[in-house]
């Protein structure tokens, strides 16, 4: 190994496979890569759904927004009416209890209106999406600085399994990155495969898929295809919802302006990254999100040898750049992906335009 | 309905009484009667926008009638939509397949009237075993699993067919069944209708081909502009007296096309290769030349390689091998831009995605290839006189219909439309004229006048190759006649000469021979048919 | 009478659309009175209104002396002119980034990119600035405008470049371009390009690179070089075969590719033509401002989009729905001041009315009035080109 890594420069990268090696299997970078690819999972679900059923959603970000603002508020009041004896399990108690359902309702109504946009008023559902991106933007910006909230609804708390658990072989790294994590990042798993399995087998899924490939075709055999996209636009909106909660609720514990910082558009790059399924969005976040979790890791953590010293360097001479540089991966790494693959996925045919039935003008 | 005491034998299935829809400018359906009996083919004949589809969209719950009432077995309904028609076991094959081209066979005949294995997932293999059933019963097996995308036409009607069978359907309405079939594929999917009729299925067939319905339907009725103008037994009529019936004048439906006075080669492709979309080689090694002074018709089933051929040759697709020359200089693999600079000028198939930019003027479409040279360009800036008064000349000399040059093109009739490219591409210096599908889904009128033209570029000189799904206009065009099928020209045929069942059988085939009967074979993932859908 | 009439039918819609974002906005305002308050203030959104149009233009229609509101209009000559200064110099970066949008949409391209493009712009602009700060102003302005029109036009090139060549969307590769940006530039401010002195990160002064003014406080020179670029927009997209093959490509693709146009070059060029404008307005600003700061937050490259669909697209619709902006920008520091509502109202504000732009049929459908539809065309082609994102 030693002879590998003083390979002048490509020494470097088989020091740093062997870091990424050693942080996957005995260190948290699995379960922080998972935490950090939530929202971005979820937006995706909510992309997956939408455009399954031939609507494009760009305003995931702005539903992502706007519920994170909705459910942090929420959360506040319930738990300045009544503040909480004791919490429940995952640290629930009842202001993120409210806040998590306020959340996801947000989520829900403002889907409701691109549903609105694009279905019935038949928008361009890349300006409806638009729209509620800067309505989003502008509305919490506003109502944040009006209100000023002050104090918080603290966050969900983590699992913690029983350190024997975490110990077992091959099992054991597979809870420690699936159940170390608050309740919304531990259901993201159960939502995808679920959603996975009924897109190809179920009733519902058919119908979404056809209605997104071939709305009049889907028409012609006695499908409502106004209802099934209502419907799919909505669901999307609960997830979008979740990932907000997961902002202002789980990982954080107050609301800044803007926090989303596009995480909704890494969650479109996921749905496309991952060919228009759940399981393929997931695996789409988690490699965005993956570099991120590395960076944090090694910053407190810095490996050994010379690339450690030649990171250390690097930071020591240019601390903003350096730090930012694992701030950016994520977009940068979504550009090449979008760039690299989008050329070979083929999305639902009919996305992006919006269902005329015959004979209605 | 179903509660209705059995009916008399004699009694219609159906019986649509004067059924009355109006839209903004057009009667489309004016006081239309007709009746269907069990066990009827029952033919609806007319020409395009004649309102046939109109009727059916009523009958289908797609559209409302102003008027008039709808009979299943003699009670009064009222069909609020394709689902209610369902129910009342009303199916309709649409012109357009209404398939999914990426799902499978099954999960399309499934799709709205799913078979369940509980109240959320679907019983596929349920569903599997009717499939094969039904199938086999009217004489076709079909492999449920194979994506319909890679059906071949004539498959993906039976496809279509099963869907109405799998709802248990009564009455079946066609609407142009044979539009995309090649001869020998029509008379197989006749053997299926017949036979559905002696199991006492009712069937409307829609269609605006003669001799078709001569073979196939008991009864026609011929609707001209949204009236029923007569209804005839086979055995009583003939194809003048329907062609009558349906154009309401004596049209000569023939252009008279002279003598060709062919001279040199000026397009000559060797050897020609293109891939489609998907990288699949769909043009395989074609060879021909078209010689100055003639038309050479390209016939063949829709989906045989023509498309990925016109574009090739139009510079709208790279060539993977082979080459081309025009009038002795080679120009494999050159852009539109530089073949029109030769000299070469196209009609494309498809108008609205290729021929014409709807939103713009009527006056911008008739520069659209021509917009950067003079005298329509004079300096950095467009001269708008220039295009005005070109625009005021073409209007008059094509006879394009529209209130000014300014209107935006969408707003102009589909034949005004093809005029407009037409006298955009025509007029131009050329050597070479490529026609894709010239006339498709023109009236009557705008077929003859851009027949004429195209044989009066041919006795100019012009070397032109007509591409055509419909035979009768590239034998009534075509000096010579290449057959493709499969990406190959699998033979050359004189014009005025050829048989129009020897040119079928080519195109089906693509051999002089009868072909294997395909009703025992498993669906063939052949030479398919993309953007059908 | 009858331009009379196609003035409307042009305009209905976007006056309708800002008449009803002001009313909705104005139940906002007034549910904000209860945020400083006990009780709710009906009268604060006339107040904040009020004080915005002075803040804006000068203009003062209504006394308001405690509860009684006075009509009285009135004008003060030299507050106007300095009003209506600031209005115009808010409103020459909002037309560029407006453009930058516009011009794409002319395309069937979205460029969301403006942010980014408007970063890179104005550090290109901030670092040859800073080198020619010594230069002849004349010679040194040009430089460091010329610089900024070259940053943003290069980083209007990356996403018309993937588009074209890879078939990366430009809705979601602009935005991930914005953001990369915000993240190298900080970087490269904090670590490199730092000068020693200020108590904040920036980079050094632009010195004679500062943006001339020609009139009042702040009425630069950006000004009028944004009202020549619209004219040169408008005769370039409307009267130049190079116009009628971007409006052909937006238009229709595949049409354009028969014509023997080529949709990749029109793309490359429109985006990066794109670029450009957004990275002139990013420059206007730095050089106005005289140094980048390592925090630069700026909204006008968000604001070209609702500057540009307000406009329909269009270089003389893009110039008004700019002013407009403009003064509200303008216009809400004082409507902060006088009425202590936050000024994020204007972003509320301009989110609405694309809101109800984009409910363009309902509200046509309510006006009973033929007007024409006020959703670029083009558009259209932007959501189609996400679903054949294939090619």
């Amino acid at each position: 190994m030693d002879v590998l890594f003083d390979i002048p420069i490509l020494g470097f990268i088989f020091q740093f496979l062997a870091y990424l090696v050693d942080a996957i299997f005995t260190t948290n970078l699995p379960a922080q890569t998972l935490q950090l690819a939530t929202p971005i999972v979820l937006g995706a679900l909510c992309g997956v759904l939408n455009e399954r059923s031939g609507i494009v959603n760009i305003g995931i970000e702005g539903m992502m927004l706007t519920a994170a603002f909705v459910g942090f508020m929420a959360a506040v009041v319930v738990s300045d009416a009544m503040p909480a004896a004791e919490a429940g399990i995952f640290g629930f108690t009842p202001a993120l209890v409210v806040g998590v359902l306020a959340a996801i309702g947000a989520g829900m109504l403002v889907s409701l209106l691109h549903a609105w946009l694009s279905i019935s008023v038949r928008a361009d559902q890349i300006i409806s999406g638009t729209v509620i991106n800067i309505i989003a933007l502008g509305l919490t910006g506003y109502l944040n600085r009006l209100i000023q909230p002050s104090g918080s609804a603290g966050t969900l708390d983590p699992i913690r399994p029983p350190a024997a658990l975490l110990d077992l072989p091959v099992l054991g790294p597979v809870i420690q990155m699936f159940f170390t994590s608050g309740p919304i990042t531990t259901s993201v798993i159960i939502f995808v495969i679920v959603l996975q399995i009924l897109l190809f087998r179920s009733r519902w899924g058919l119908r979404t898929r056809a209605v997104g490939e071939h709305p009049r075709a889907a028409d012609t055999v006695g499908i409502n295809v106004i209802r099934v996209r209502y419907r799919n636009v909505i669901l999307g909106g609960v997830f979008a919802g979740l990932a907000g909660a997961w902002l202002t609720l789980e990982f954080n514990a107050s609301f800044q302006n803007g926090m989303t910082a596009n995480r909704g558009f890494i969650a479109l790059a996921a749905v496309i990254f991952g060919r228009w399924t759940p399981v393929g969005a997931f695996g789409g976040a988690l490699l965005f999100m993956v570099w991120e979790a590395l960076g944090i890791a090694i910053r407190s953590d810095p490996p050994p040898g010379d690339l450690g010293v030649f990171l250390s360097g690097i930071q020591a001479t240019y601390p903003s750049l350096y730090n930012n540089f694992f701030g950016a991966l994520p977009y940068l790494l979504t550009l090449i992906v979008l760039a690299g693959v989008v050329g070979r996925s083929i999305p639902p045919a009919s996305v992006g335009r919006p269902y005329v039935k015959e004979g209605a003008t | 309905m179903t509660e209705s005491p059995s009916p008399p034998v004699t009694a219609p299935a159906l019986e649509m009484r004067a059924i009355t829809k109006r839209y903004p400018g057009v009667v489309a359906n004016d006081a239309i009667d007709i009746d269907v009996r069990p066990g009827e083919i029952h033919a609806l004949l007319g020409e395009n926008g004649a309102g046939k589809s109109t009727l059916m969209n009523i009958l289908y719950g797609l559209a409302t009638p102003d008027s008039g009432e709808i009979l299943l077995d003699g009670a009064e309904v009222r069909i609020g939509g394709p689902s209610d028609a369902i129910a009342r076991g009303i199916s309709m094959v649409h012109q357009h397949f209404m398939l999914v081209p990426v799902m499978s066979v099954a999960d399309n005949i499934l799709l709205g009237a799913e078979t369940m294995a509980n109240p959320i997932f679907l019983d596929r293999k349920e569903a599997h075993r009717r499939i094969v059933e039904l199938g086999t019963r009217f004489g076709f097996q079909i492999d449920p699993d194979v994506p319909v995308g890679s059906l071949s036409v004539g498959w993906q009607q039976r496809v279509e067919i099963l869907k109405a069978l799998y709802r248990q359907a009564r009455i079946l309405v066609l609407d142009e069944p044979t539009a995309v079939l090649t001869p020998q594929e029509t008379k197989e999917i006749f053997v299926v209708l017949r036979r559905l009729a002696d199991e006492g299925h009712s069937i409307i067939f829609i269609s605006h081909k003669l001799h078709e319905v001569l073979e196939i339907a008991d009864r026609i009725t011929v609707i001209r502009r949204g009236k029923v103008v007569g209804t005839r037994a086979p055995a009583e009529t003939n194809e003048d007296d329907l062609a009558a019936l349906m154009v309401g004048r004596n049209v000569q439906l023939v252009v008279d096309r002279g003598e060709s006075h062919p001279a040199g080669a000026t397009l000559v492709v060797s050897d020609l290769k293109v891939a489609d979309d998907r990288g699949q080689e769909s043009v395989n090694g074609v060879s021909f030349e078209v010689r100055a002074g003639e038309i050479l018709g390209v016939a063949g089933v829709a989906g045989n390689g023509q498309e990925e051929l016109v574009e090739a040759l139009t510079g709208l697709r790279k060539p993977t091998g082979g080459t081309v020359s025009m009038g002795g200089r080679d120009v494999t693999g050159a852009g539109p831009r530089a073949l029109q600079q030769q000299g070469m000028s196209f009609v494309p198939g498809d108008r609205h995605r290729f021929g014409l930019v709807l939103g713009f003027s009527l006056a911008d479409n008739l520069v659209l290839t021509q917009y950067d040279e003079p005298p329509y360009v004079k300096g950095l800036l467009r001269d708008e006189k220039a295009i005005a008064a070109w625009a005021k000349r073409a209007i008059a000399e094509y006879d394009i219909r529209t209130p000014s040059a300014n209107v935006n093109a969408s707003t102009l009739s589909g034949g005004n439309q093809q005029k407009a490219i037409v006298a955009r591409e025509f007029s131009r210096e050329l050597t070479v004229l490529i026609l894709d599908q010239p006339t498709r889904g023109l009236d009557v009128g705008s077929i003859e006048f851009i027949h004429r033209q195209v044989v009066a570029k041919r006795d100019e000189g012009a070397a032109i190759l007509l591409v055509s799904a419909e035979l009768d206009e590239v034998l009534e065009l075509a000096d010579r006649v290449a057959v493709m099928y499969r990406g190959e020209i699998v033979a050359v045929v004189d014009g005025p000469t050829a048989e129009r069942e020897d040119v079928g059988l080519l195109m089906a085939a693509g051999r002089r021979a009868i072909p294997p009967v395909a009703s025992d074979a498993v669906a063939e993932p052949g030479p398919t048919a993309t953007g059908l859908s | 009478m009858t331009s009379l009439r196609r003035i409307w039918a042009l305009a209905a819609i976007p006056v309708v659309s800002i008449l009803l974002a002001l009313l909705v906005g104005s139940l906002l305002i007034s549910a904000s009175s209860l945020a400083t308050s006990p009780s709710l203030n009906p009268l604060l959104p006339l107040i904040a209104y009020e004080s915005l149009l002075q803040g804006a233009t000068g203009l003062s229609f209504i006394d308001v002396t405690g509860g009684a509101i006075t009509f009285n209009p009135s004008i003060k000559p030299d507050q106007a002119a300095r009003a209506l200064t600031s209005t115009v110099a808010a409103a020459s970066p909002l037309v560029l980034t407006g453009l930058a949008v516009g011009v794409g949409f002319k395309a069937g391209l979205f460029n969301i990119g403006g942010t980014g493009q408007v970063l890179v712009g104005g550090f290109a602009a901030a670092l040859v600035g800073g080198t020619v700060a010594g230069q002849p102003a004349p010679v040194a302005v040009t430089m460091a405008i010329l610089a900024g029109a070259l940053g943003g036009a290069a980083y209007g090139f990356i996403p018309g470049f993937l588009k074209a060549f890879t078939g990366a969307h430009e809705v979601v590769s602009t935005i991930m371009l914005n953001s990369l940006a915000a993240f190298v530039i900080v970087g490269l401010v904090n670590d490199i390009f730092k000068i020693t002195g200020p108590s904040f990160a920036r980079s050094a002064d632009v010195g004679n690179a500062a943006m001339p003014i020609l009139f009042g406080r702040n009425g630069n020179l950006g000004i009028l070089i944004s009202l020549i670029l619209v004219v040169l927009v408008y005769v370039l997209i409307y009267r130049t075969p190079l116009g009628f093959e971007i409006r052909t490509v937006g238009a229709n693709p595949s049409a354009a590719r028969y014509a023997g146009m080529s949709p990749r070059r029109l793309v490359v060029l429109t985006m990066s033509l794109c670029g450009m404008f957004a990275g002139l307005a990013g420059a206007f600003e730095i050089l106005s401002l005289g140094y980048y700061p390592a925090v630069f937050g700026t909204s006008i490259g968000f604001s070209g989009i609702t500057v540009a669909l307000l406009g329909r697209a269009h270089p003389v619709g893009i110039l008004l729905a700019a002013i407009l902006l403009g003064a509200m920008q303008a216009g809400a520091p004082s409507m902060q001041i006088t009425a202590k509502v936050p000024i994020e109202i204007i972003d509320v504000i301009q989110g609405l009315i694309l809101l109800f732009l984009a409910a363009e049929s309902v509200i046509r459908h309510a006006l009973r009035s033929r007007t024409e539809r006020v959703t670029p065309g083009e558009i259209g082609t932007v959501s189609r080109s996400y679903g054949d994102s294939t090619t």
